[in-house]
């Protein structure tokens, strides 16, 4: 019997047509996505990385929020140009905790995988609602609204602790302590500033939108944009630790 | 017996999903009064409102049916069922306009960027998914069910299976996308790309799938003919696994069950990897493997011609369902995924332009004999040249897949104008092929209203896709050439904001191509309009001989 006539089977039988595709297409991911859970350079663990305080998590949430990853890459590719005019290649470490990961397909902005410290807090505010006010090329939408909008974090321990049941290493105290570190970080003046900085060393505290009295979706924001890519010390990262 | 037959029960179908409706609406209620955002409360109302609307629908369709349930078959053939089809083929039609339409504006904010506003809702972050969202889910969705409701009655010769069941999978299904679409716009979305709804509309869209494949896998179950017909075998691979992709990509925690924010479970590389492994095969399987069950179909159906070679789609099917799979990532070259991944991802999709092609010209040689149709059939001239465009974006796409060629491509506008020779030039084209094709069947039309207003159409959309391409091309690589480039003293020449000035004309350019196919699109909502309100009916005293399609 020839293989077409075998293949009638198939074409007689639903439920075995069903199976047979379910066997094709389950290989191609099984075979590619089962090792990133295991292999070196996809879990290995850099020092320096530690997980987002509720400020910057919560300010992420609005950089998701607003969809910016449509237009910002946070990926710097291994090229010598991207390499040069972003900083050193982003290491998978550098998103292990980001869920989901930003990395972004296109580029119609720069990429902003290391754009943390780059720039002043005020140029970013003044950038966010009024691009062209800074860069009169830029096409990128303005934001005014973010810096007049409180942000909301009534609930900002169960984000840490939504965050905690898919993987991110929270301690209890973080959690515990998140509404009162997401205050802190927006004011260098703040009671529990110290406190926080234990929790999360070399975090920036500092009032980020200008507006002391207010914390706002701006403050969130702008803490996380200048986090971005600042954690890795690459002066001390040995990138040939993970050649074989 | 005359007894039995003339009183009037309701079938278990009727009562449990009413009762079910009845609860859900009551449970949205409880949603949106302890709702912890806006957003979410919004949407517990939608879901109250229509499931109400559900229970009602459900209730007068029965006081209004007649005891006994519809018949399988009148006269010795079938007794088919295209209410929902045909609900199917308006939505398509409604969402495809409104999801083109918002495409073009998308493109006039980035040539434009006042068109902003300045305002959340209509920011191009937020606009960008109810575009992609709009155009593949909305209107390429209710093509592909619509489509698959029709070829399988017709191809199994039998009434769809359930009588409800149909019916809740278009308005369902119809019910996600409104939900998805109202949560872009309020800022609700989880940001994987072609994934972006949240938790609760994702597992509304997991009940309404295993129902859409129930109904198709029931009717093909029951079907009359001995084989089941090849674009079935596509519908299948597409429901299939659409359905692994959309679980795979998609587990998520929310923070509170009463709020719209969740954490998906994976987390960076291995999140990249799942989200390309969904993407790619959202493309390989929605946007390919169920259009491609179209172009089986309908093909054959409009030259009058049996597809070229039976064995070619044998292979044809297996390789590209089994290759499609590999290919995600040659979305993540160069980046954190390990190489070995980036080249295998590279190697598979290299190979899949076999099987891409081996189907371009299955439906192209289904021509054979039939060559001059080309001239007097512009409906069927559209779906050819759809086939055309598939072909050229199989190619193309390969080439891309390519890692040196990605180095260049990624992250440009060339990937933008990669996804609209397929989207526009195929899955636009073959789809409206299909409505031309099937509005004068469903509504009984001895043709379409106008000709001439498709020959119109079909010369509009391409003008416009050639705008639209060629305009990204120049774009792209002009912008990876600009990114790459080196002055003679070893510095990068160009800063990024010089990059993005020269883009202006190209996106410029970009949205005249657009605008060009959104005036297609409703010049062919015009024709079909008119076709289902002054349409000729086919007339009764000359019946058409009833032939199986294949």
């Amino acid at each position: 019997m020839s293989i077409w006539a075998r293949h009638q089977a198939l074409e007689k039988n639903s439920i075995l047509l069903v199976i047979g595709i379910l066997l094709v297409i389950a290989i191609g991911g099984i075979v590619e996505m089962t090792p990133l859970f295991y292999l070196k350079s996809t879990i290995e663990k850099v020092e320096g990385m530690r997980p987002y305080t509720p400020l910057e998590l919560a300010g992420r949430n609005i950089y998701v929020r607003e969809g910016c990853y449509l237009c910002h890459s946070q990926m710097i590719r291994t090229l010598r140009d991207e390499v040069e005019r972003y900083g050193h290649y982003s290491l998978a470490a550098e998103s292990m905790y980001d869920h989901p990961f930003q990395w972004g397909s296109k580029r119609t902005g720069p990429d902003l995988a290391r754009v943390g410290a780059k720039y002043s807090d005020e140029w970013h505010v003044t950038h966010l609602a009024d691009p062209r006010a800074i860069v009169p090329q830029s096409v990128m939408p303005g934001y005014p609204f973010l810096a007049d909008t409180d942000l909301d974090f009534h609930d900002i321990a169960g984000h840490l602790k939504t965050n905690r049941a898919v993987g991110v290493p929270y301690s209890d105290e973080q959690v515990a302590h998140a509404a009162a570190d997401l205050r802190a970080q927006a004011n260098s003046d703040d009671a529990n500033a110290d406190d926080f900085l234990k929790r999360y060393p070399k975090a920036n505290v500092r009032d980020f939108d200008g507006k002391a009295a207010r914390i706002t979706e701006m403050d969130a924001l702008v803490a996380y944009l200048q986090m971005l890519g600042t954690l890795v010390d690459f002066k001390l990262y040995d990138d040939k630790a993970d050649l074989r | 017996m005359t007894d039995v037959a003339s009183r009037k029960t309701m079938t278990i179908g009727e009562a449990g999903l009413a009762l079910i409706f009845g609860v859900t609406a009551f449970i949205s209620l409880i949603g949106a009064a302890k709702a912890e955002d806006v957003a979410f409360a919004f949407h517990a109302y939608l879901a109250a409102a229509a499931s109400c609307a559900a229970v009602f629908a459900i209730l007068n369709h029965y006081y209004e049916r007649s005891p006994a349930l519809p018949p399988q078959e009148i006269g010795g053939k079938p007794n088919y069922h295209f209410g929902p089809v045909k609900l199917g083929v308006a939505l398509a039609v409604f969402w495809g306009i409104a999801g083109f339409l918002v495409g073009l504006w998308a493109a006039l904010e980035l040539a434009w960027p006042v068109l902003n506003f300045d305002l959340p809702w209509f920011n191009f972050g937020r606009i960008r998914p109810l575009h992609t969202s709009a155009v593949i889910f909305a209107f390429g969705g209710n093509v592909l069910i619509a489509t698959s409701f029709y070829v399988v009655q017709k191809t199994c010769r039998t009434r769809i299976a359930g009588e409800l069941a149909p019916w809740f999978v278009v308005l369902g299904y119809n019910f996600f996308i409104v939900i998805a679409g109202t949560g872009y716009l309020l800022g609700v979305t989880q940001s994987k790309e072609y994934a972006e709804p949240e938790w609760y509309a994702d597992l509304w869209l997991t009940i309404v799938w295993v129902v859409y494949l129930l109904v198709f896998l029931g009717t093909v179950i029951k079907r009359k003919e001995p084989h089941i017909f090849v674009a079935n075998w596509f519908y299948l691979a597409f429901i299939v696994t659409i359905a692994v992709l959309h679980l795979g990509n998609n587990p998520a925690l929310p923070v509170s069950v009463f709020g719209s924010k969740s954490y998906v479970a994976w987390s960076g590389v291995q999140d990249a990897m799942f989200q390309w492994w969904y993407g790619h095969n959202a493309v390989g399987f929605f946007l390919t493997a169920g259009f491609l069950a179209i172009m089986y179909y309908f093909i054959p159906k409009r030259a009058e011609r049996p597809i070229y070679s039976y064995r070619l789609s044998i292979v044809h099917f297996w390789a590209l369902i089994f290759l499609y799979i590999w290919a995600g990532p040659h979305h993540l070259h160069y980046t954190a995924l390990p190489d070995w991944v980036q080249t295998l991802g590279m190697t598979f999709s290299i190979m899949l332009w076999m099987p891409s092609w081996g189907g371009m010209i299955n439906g192209l040689m289904t021509l054979s004999g039939a060559w001059d149709k080309l001239r007097t059939d512009p409906v069927l001239r559209m779906l050819v040249v759809s086939v055309a465009f598939y072909g050229m974006s199989t190619f193309e796409g390969p080439m891309m897949s390519i890692k040196i060629v990605n180095s260049l491509s990624h992250y440009t506008d060339w990937t933008i104008g990669h996804v609209h020779s397929g989207a526009l030039g195929w899955v636009g084209f073959v789809s409206f092929g299909a409505l031309y094709c099937m509005v004068p069947w469903l509504w009984d039309r001895r043709q379409l209203y106008s000709l001439k207003l498709v020959n119109w159409h079909f010369w509009i959309a391409t003008i416009g896709i050639v705008f639209y391409i060629s305009a990204m091309w120049v774009s792209g690589i002009l912008q990876g050439l600009m990114w790459r480039a080196y002055t003679s003293l070893g510095f990068l020449e160009y800063s990024f904001i010089e990059s993005v000035e020269a883009m202006h004309p190209f996106y410029a350019i970009r949205a005249l191509g657009g605008a060009l196919f959104v005036v297609g699109a409703l010049i062919m909502a015009y024709n079909l309009w008119m076709t289902v309100r002054h349409g000729e009916a086919v007339s009764a005293a000359a019946p058409v001989a009833l032939q199986p399609a294949e």
